[in-house]
């Protein structure tokens, strides 16, 4: 009966240890031993960091990855900051089917394609698009105004695509937001500032670190809407992930460069966690 | 606070049309008779949806093979890719949920791990030790292992490799409302293991199935990053309208959009009901 129960739990176990095993861990293992490997002559490899050291080295490399990074962040902190006034409104002020609907129209855009997304920016903002049509229409530009490939077009595309992300855990955080504390608040003569800083936002904070988690995370890890909103100057690490495994065919050199792009979000993602004392499993379940 | 003021509620209403404002350019040019998708209109056709190409020099969506064999290829990664999560997705939630050994804590936030990890870097790793395998095994064999290299089948495996976590979450959620008295009673009747499970189990899962199924089938359809490095020759539709976004393309490419937003909203309107069974 025992080795029976054994086989049967082995047997479930199966499916989830081939999956993690085969498509996630050994994976892993493998760009890890290519990214430490150099060419030392055609088809032959030999163990060196020459790799990272190209990183270091060249430029444009590490550049573009410290441009990523600190988009990203700055991408995380607009989608926050503009998020929360919605999620606040949807928390506290909006009752029953308003509340319901403004949840759901949030939801909706999301569930379309990151592509169909990208597209609707890229008719509204380039050249020849909506926006540039409207303002020569009304007169306020005399000719067309290109507002595609700058960072501000990457930017925009990026915080879009956050927005829901933040939106959620911010909403579910607030949502247990005890009115008589906020009311306590003013009775004792706090300003709407001082409520808003001393206690909503205090109480706000594990729905903040998820959604900032989270948009960090896809921010970092975006390819199309950098390359398609930012054109030449999008320079996202992605994409030189790209260029070096399917372009140049240089997998050691991307492999390299995938290492770094993981040990980015996963320091980021860690960090988040330990400053705010949260965990991970909890942090998804918010989203 | 219970009173918004007037400048909040503007910046509401403000941030639902900064929303829907790009959903709704792509949808409203899918019908301009021009051979681009810009302004100014040029009055109202269906051209980009069933024109044969004749009076725009390029066809409508239903009528061009590039268009209609990147959908065929989307279906092909995404019927097996949700068939798969929901199948081993069950087993793993019944692992997580009900199975009792050393390491499960662990072993849960493995499942959980795929989510933090990149889709582009997912798919350079799977692209990698695929590649190794098969050349291993190839000189080994002595035969060509195709499905190994990149192509539809390593698509369908590495968008598994996260769409298993989404899939996994989501019956677990389910199986642990599971009041298993029911399944007890069922036994002490005198009905077989497997008779309780199509009978009390299986039934009760079905709304988390299904809502599985649908997610899975979406976030196959419409994922990019990973299928974009493990892509061959076939390109999934994403993969086609990422190229065509990048040179420049004809409104058959909003007309492709609507029909995705159209086929979204009636997925997303499945899952909102099977998940309102479910509360």
């Amino acid at each position: 009966m025992r080795s029976a129960q054994r086989l049967t739990l082995f047997l479930l176990m199966a499916p989830a240890v081939l999956w993690l095993g085969l498509l996630i861990v050994l994976p892993h293992v493998e760009i890890l031993i290519l990214s430490f490997s150099e060419r030392v002559a055609p088809r032959v490899y030999a163990f060196g960091a020459g790799n990272y050291l190209e990183f270091f080295t060249e430029p444009l490399y590490w550049r573009t990855f410290a441009r990523t990074a600190i988009m990203s962040i700055l991408v995380t902190a607009i989608t926050l900051v503009l998020a929360f006034p919605i999620a606040l409104y949807i928390a506290r002020v909006a009752r029953g089917p308003t509340k319901a609907m403004l949840l759901l129209l949030c939801l909706l855009p999301f569930w379309v394609s990151e592509l169909v997304r990208t597209l609707g920016w890229m008719m509204l903002l380039r050249e020849t698009g909506v926006i540039s049509y409207l303002l020569r229409m009304t007169g306020l530009a005399d000719q067309p105004v290109e507002m595609l490939y700058n960072d501000g077009a990457v930017i925009l595309g990026l915080v879009y695509g956050g927005l829901l992300f933040m939106i959620v855990p911010l909403a579910n955080a607030l949502e247990s937001l005890e009115p008589a504390v906020v009311e306590a608040g003013f009775d004792l003569g706090g300003s709407r500032w001082t409520v808003l800083r001393r206690i909503v936002i205090p109480h706000a904070m594990p729905g903040i670190v998820a959604g900032s988690i989270i948009v960090f995370m896809l921010t970092v890890g975006n390819f199309a809407t950098p390359v398609l909103l930012g054109g030449k100057n999008g320079l996202w690490f992605t994409e030189q992930i790209y260029a070096q495994f399917i372009t140049r065919f240089n997998w050691p050199q991307g492999a390299a460069f995938g290492m770094l792009l993981l040990l980015l979000s996963s320091t980021i993602v860690w960090v988040g966690l330990r400053l705010t004392g949260q965990s991970l499993g909890t942090t998804l379940r918010q989203a | 606070m219970n009173r918004p003021s007037f400048v909040w509620k503007l910046y509401i209403a403000a941030f639902y049309v900064f929303l829907f404002a790009p959903l709704l350019v792509v949808a409203i040019f899918a019908f301009n008779a021009s051979p681009f998708p810009s302004p100014p209109w040029r009055g109202f056709t269906l051209a980009w949806f069933i024109g044969d190409g004749s009076a725009f020099g390029k066809p409508g969506v239903l009528m061009d093979p590039i268009w209609l064999t990147s959908i065929g290829n989307s279906l092909k990664v995404a019927i097996p890719v949700a068939l798969l999560a929901v199948v081993v997705g069950t087993v793993n939630a019944w692992v997580l949920e009900r199975a009792e050994f050393r390491g499960k804590t662990f072993l849960a936030m493995m499942m959980l791990w795929p989510l933090v990890i990149p889709g582009v870097v997912l798919g350079i790793s799977i692209l990698a030790f695929f590649s190794r395998v098969a050349n291993g095994l190839e000189d080994w064999l002595q035969t060509d292992l195709d499905p190994l290299r990149p192509g539809l089948p390593l698509v369908i495996l590495g968008q598994l490799s996260f769409i298993l976590t989404i899939s996994t979450l989501i019956i677990a959620a389910r199986l642990r409302k599971f009041d298993r008295s029911l399944e007890e009673a069922a036994l002490d009747l005198g009905a077989s293991r497997a008779r309780v499970l199509r009978t009390i189990t299986l039934p009760f899962l079905k709304p988390a199935l299904i809502g599985a199924g649908l997610v899975a089938l979406l976030m196959s359809f419409e994922n990019f990053n990973t299928t974009l490095m493990l892509v061959g020759s076939d390109a999934p539709l994403p993969i086609t309208m990422y190229g065509q976004m990048r040179e420049g393309a004809s409104p058959a490419i909003n007309a492709v959009s609507l029909f995705l937003m159209l086929g979204v909203g009636g997925i997303a309107s499945l899952f909102a009901l099977t998940s309102k069974a479910e509360a």
